[in-house]
């Protein structure tokens, strides 16, 4: 059985596929759902995959993903897969991946870190290691660990 | 390279260009003791920007600045006057940079040198912020062992006391650990050296853990103390019950070999009795002063004057 048939189908729009189960709500929060106004959004949350067990999926109506949409995504769900849908067709998948350079979306732990200070620069992190999910800030070299990564998203 | 370019950690130094650094501050150190004048800077101006206090290390470099024949200019207390305005560091930065041809900043909080250089058109050098860097202090240490002992490599080195928030210790952990050198680290395990730094030194340095300084002291030709402070403590019976064991006196210094030296990074408290001050072995105060050839090595390898 096909389970993305539980989620209605999209005209034109965006469909987050393979978000570990029970992220959905973390991704419609990078979304800043609250802003996307008239658009539609359907969301399968714990459907049964054969890959990963149990998935989220998510899907929005007339929305396209920004850079840094993407790149927030790609913490939360390493393993995601994003469709852009034009006419009920998908005209372009690709997955996620992991950020080299993390610029600005994150904050650092650190609160004597300089990046928090009010001074006029982003924050500035760079991947140390993707399994498990590590990143070390460019100002005071401390690390995050993925936990650490995702209460401050 | 140094000629130009900002220190803002100890890595932004290359071995060679270390060794050479060296070599120079040989020679200063010697025209300074022959009151020799040297007017290699003539014209320049150092910048210090102290945004906490560290009497030693500003003066340090300020000295360092006049011996070379160059001007100074100075906020001893940054905090009380742009800071207090709300001006940001990266502005304080650009505007000095403008009157100035190299900055020397010490503050309180981590990564602030790295911020600093990231603003500012002139070389920035670190003099301590938060808890991370320290350059030049490592610099003096390692410089201090080449001319006690005439080489690094082939050293057993024994770090004493707070191994986990000193941050001279880091610093001078990892450039350590570019030489064929032995560590020992001894520390209460509350105060051992944090996971991440041994992670980067082990493999390319020998490195013993201990707790008891009596398992190496014998086989140590330095000595590098550090101070343990009680606020580490949760209670004071713990830090009473430790404190005893890491006090290094004649009795400990009677057990290291002819030719070592003990080291520290002052300012001591009571982690060193003074009857050791008398003992030939007793360098923490050739290694202060060496400070001062250092940081002219330093200033005019980066300013390019010779
Ligand atoms: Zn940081």
């Amino acid at each position: 059985m096909d389970t993305t048939l539980k989620i209605s189908k999209i005209k034109d729009g965006t469909v987050i596929d393979h978000v570990p189960g029970g992220m959905a709500f973390k991704v419609l929060s990078i979304l800043r759902v609250d802003d996307l106004n008239e658009n539609s959004i359907s969301i399968g949350v714990r459907v049964p995959s054969e890959q990963m067990g149990q998935k989220d999926v998510i899907k929005v109506e007339n929305r396209y993903l920004e850079r840094v949409e993407v790149d927030k995504i790609s913490f939360v769900a390493p393993e995601a897969t994003i469709s852009i849908v034009k006419n009920y067709n998908i005209s372009e998948k690709y997955k996620v991946r992991l950020p080299e350079k993390i610029i600005g979306f994150i904050r650092c732990i650190n609160p004597n870190c300089i990046s928090n200070a009010r001074e006029p620069v982003n924050s500035e992190f760079k991947l140390i290691s993707r399994m498990p999910i590590s990143i070390r800030c460019e100002y005071c070299e401390r690390s995050m660990s993925e936990r650490e990564i995702l209460q401050n998203l | 390279m140094l000629k130009g370019n900002s220190v803002v950690s100890i890595s932004d130094i290359g071995k060679d260009e270390m060794l050479e650094l060296f070599k120079l501050a040989d020679s200063y150190s010697r025209s300074v003791e022959q009151g020799q004048r040297i007017d290699s800077l003539h014209g320049s101006i150092m910048a210090t920007f102290f945004y906490e206090p560290s009497t030693r290390t500003r003066l340090s470099f300020e000295s360092a600045m006049h011996r070379l024949g160059g001007s100074v200019i100075s906020v001893s207390e940054a905090k009380s006057s742009s800071v207090a305005k709300g001006e940001t560091l990266a502005d304080t930065v650009r505007m000095a940079a403008s009157y100035s041809d190299i900055i020397v900043i010490r503050h309180p909080m981590d990564g602030a040198a790295k911020l600093a250089r990231k603003f500012s058109s002139k070389p920035i050098i670190n003099a301590g912020d938060g808890s991370g860097q320290h350059p030049t202090q490592t610099l003096l240490d390692l410089y201090t062992i080449r001319k006690e002992l005439s080489d690094i490599d082939g050293k057993e080195i024994t770090m004493l006391g707070d191994l986990r928030y000193g941050r001279t210790v880091h610093s001078l952990l990892l450039a350590l650990s570019e030489f064929d050198v032995k560590i020992n680290l001894v520390s209460p395990p509350l105060l051992r050296v944090p996971q991440h730094i041994l992670d980067q030194v082990q493999s390319m340095v020998k490195i013993r853990v201990t707790e008891n300084l009596n398992d190496v002291i014998s086989d140590s030709d330095v000595l590098y103390v550090t101070r343990i402070q009680k606020e580490r403590f949760t209670d004071e019976t713990e830090y009473n019950s430790v404190i005893g064991s890491y006090i290094v006196n004649s009795d400990i210094v009677s057990t290291m070999k002819k030719n070592s030296i003990v080291m520290h990074p002052l300012p001591r408290v009571n982690e060193i009795s003074p009857e050791v001050d008398a003992d030939p072995r007793a360098a923490y105060f050739r290694q202060a002063a060496n400070g001062i050839p250092v940081r002219m090595a330093l200033l005019s390898m980066i300013l390019g004057g010779k």
